[in-house]
């Protein structure tokens, strides 16, 4: 589904260059559930960006799906290509503060041309699925932690993409509520998405299909669970 | 991504941000845009008023709608009886009023000159023979008298006097131009008219605002004829005021069509205004609009800072919008529509306070300016370009801060980076 080759990604500052990724050779299959962990500043968060097509990298392949490569794509083509078959779980929910839990969840799906009508429709079924249909027309000031983090899953799984990338996804959570967001996970993976999670905290990493070690920009493990 | 599509999304998008934040901060940039709308229309308007209001003063007050005046090589008006009943039958004349002027000295205090050899204290000016009833219906003349009383159609020997003539009443010291002293109603003064001398008594003392009501005296028609040898009844002036709806250039055509061009000059009232009035009224609104402009700029860094504290402040969330792949024209649009939205508002609100307060208050209660009443000029045409204006500025305004904020990376917006 998704592969990278000799990824490599570094940071200008002034006359500095720091090399963050050093080569990554990745690979992910439809339906996998892969962890990328390691320490801080092993550069996990940077190779998910990669290959989210959120960053740039400096050199390297990336293949989504066979038959795209990222590097060609323009800035317009990556934003279509995400909005259309990624989505998308932040460390810190990433919810538009004016937006009801609904209309969060709907834009996306408004961006892909829907009418309204359709796009609520999707939006219910999707908030619905991790437990949150009473909590519909609140705003996320109005949510915890943990509901909110249940709307951002909402938002990136609403639309069905190929790959769901999810950031530290309990990283601003308790206990309680990261459990909850790890068994929703698992029920996704269950249910056939292909999820790419970024966590340094092994006991969730070791709920995921496979563990991708990073350290000082390069994979030095792969662990199956 | 189509524009359609971003507009929608973009209209999505600012609907909510306007919905939902503050009130206090949505009503203080309404409250900028009605200010600078408002200086926009009231600052060119009241400039342009003050020499609209002393153009009108003299329409009003003076010239009428029409006046017939005396050929530059001519003393009166010849035929002066035939054109008066050429008037009676146009369509859309209310009132007309006949003048005889003619240059004459007024003399005060002469009873109380010691010596002959002192300097007599006399003024220089025309006075007017008018029939007052119908001055009065043309020119609202009586309005004007300040002392005494307005003449009636019967009195002999009585003299309204312009305040100009009258010393506590100059508002100037002009050289080789002099001015009556203790003067007021009941005073006997002599007026030189020709070869004709008269004593007459002053009933009153005119002030008007229009100058060439205030430099004159009055007196009335049948004994000031008499004294000027006018007995075939030609006038000097005629004016014409017009019924309601009725057009000052079609009467004056009519008027030169049946050939009174021949023997008098015939012209509407804007015909009569001299150059120099035009030239200042088109320099003042010149005026205006530099001073209006000056608002607009500032309306314009307003907004241009509004939008961009708001997108700077919520850069993180534009680069997430990107990020879920929301096209960042659309979130560039939000911030358009959000920018037509307080101008458009502001503008409504602002056009409606001149047209339902402003203008009729200074309709009502003109400023009272020394050579003029000063009111406000909004023609509804300018009016609505000045406002089409302020929206368009405000939207470029806030166009350009968002698209600076948009464009920047995804990524480092989202991570708060620089």
């Amino acid at each position: 589904m998704i592969q990278t080759k000799n990824l490599k990604k570094s940071f200008q500052n002034g006359a500095t260059t720091t090399e963050i990724l050093k080569g990554i050779d990745f690979n992910a299959e439809r339906g996998e559930f892969i962890a990328i962990m390691g320490r801080s500043g092993a550069g996990k968060s940077t190779f998910m960006y990669q290959i989210s097509l959120l960053d740039e990298p400096t050199s390297g392949e990336i293949t989504i799906n066979g038959g795209h490569i990222a590097a060609n794509m323009s800035n317009d083509e990556k934003t279509a290509f995400r909005l259309m078959r990624l989505g998308y779980v932040f460390q810190d929910y990433a919810l538009i503060p004016e937006l009801t839990a609904l209309e969060n969840v709907a834009l996306p799906l408004l961006m892909q041309d829907m009418t309204k009508k359709q796009a609520y429709k999707k939006a219910e079924e999707a908030l619905k699925r991790v437990g949150l249909a009473t909590h519909m027309d609140q705003l996320p000031s109005q949510l915890s932690g943990g509901e909110q983090q249940r709307v951002s899953i909402s938002r990136a799984i609403a639309h069905k993409p190929d790959i769901l990338f999810a950031d530290e996804p309990t990283a601003n959570l308790d206990n309680e509520s990261s459990k909850v967001i790890m068994g929703i996970f698992k029920e996704l993976h269950k249910a056939g998405q292909t999820i790419i999670m970024v966590t340094h905290e092994p006991e969730y990493g070791k709920m995921a299909e496979k563990i991708v070690h990073l350290d000082d920009g390069r994979i030095v493990s792969i662990t199956k669970n | 991504m189509s524009s359609l599509l971003n507009t929608r999304i973009g209209f999505f998008l600012a609907v909510r941000q306007i919905k939902r934040s503050s009130k206090w901060t949505t009503g203080l940039i309404v409250a900028v845009m009605i200010l600078t709308s408002l200086n926009l229309i009231v600052v060119s308007g009241i400039l342009v008023g003050l020499i609209q209001g002393a153009i009108d003063a003299v329409r009003t007050h003076y010239t009428s709608d029409v006046i017939i005046s005396t050929l530059n090589n001519k003393t009166y008006i010849e035929n002066t009886p035939e054109i008066m009943n050429i008037l009676r039958g146009l369509p859309g004349i209310e009132t007309v009023a006949p003048r005889y002027l003619k240059g004459a000295t007024l003399e005060a205090n002469y009873k109380t000159r010691v010596k002959d050899t002192d300097k007599p204290n006399t003024a220089g000016g025309n006075i007017a023979g008018i029939d007052p009833i119908a001055e009065d219906k043309v020119t609202d003349l009586s309005r004007f008298v300040v002392e005494g009383s307005y003449l009636e159609p019967g009195d002999y020997d009585q003299i309204l006097v312009g305040s100009y003539l009258i010393k506590k009443y100059q508002p100037f010291e002009s050289p080789g131009f002099t001015a009556l002293n203790d003067v007021e109603p009941g005073t006997k003064i002599r007026i030189m008219v020709g070869d004709v001398e008269r004593e007459v008594t002053v009933k009153g003392i005119i002030k008007s605002k229009v100058d060439e009501v205030s430099f004159r005296s009055f007196m009335v028609d049948s004994q000031f004829r008499s004294m000027i040898g006018r007995g075939d009844y030609n006038a000097s002036e005629i004016a014409i005021k017009l019924k309601p709806g009725a057009d000052p250039e079609t009467v004056r055509d009519a008027l030169l069509r049946n050939g009174v061009g021949t023997v008098a000059k015939v012209q509407t009232y804007a015909d009569a205004q001299p150059k120099f009035i035009k030239d200042l009224v088109a320099t003042f609104a010149l005026l205006g609009n530099m001073i209006s402009s000056i608002g607009l700029v500032v309306a314009s860094i307003t907004i241009f800072i509004v939008i961009f504290i708001n997108a700077i402040t919520r850069r993180k969330f534009i680069g997430i919008l990107k990020g879920i792949g929301v096209n960042g024209k659309a979130i560039e649009i939000s911030y358009v529509f959000q920018s037509i939205f307080y101008a458009v508002i502001g503008s409504v609100i602002g056009v409606a306070l001149v047209y339902l307060v402003i203008q009729p208050f200074f309709a009502a209660h003109p400023i009272n300016f020394p050579f003029s009443d000063g009111i406000l000029v909004a023609p509804f045409g300018g009016t609505m370009a000045r406002t089409g204006l302020l929206v368009f500025t405000t939207i470029v305004a806030g166009y350009i801060p968002a698209r600076m904020i948009v464009r920047k990376n995804t990524l480092d917006s989202i991570l708060g980076r620089k």
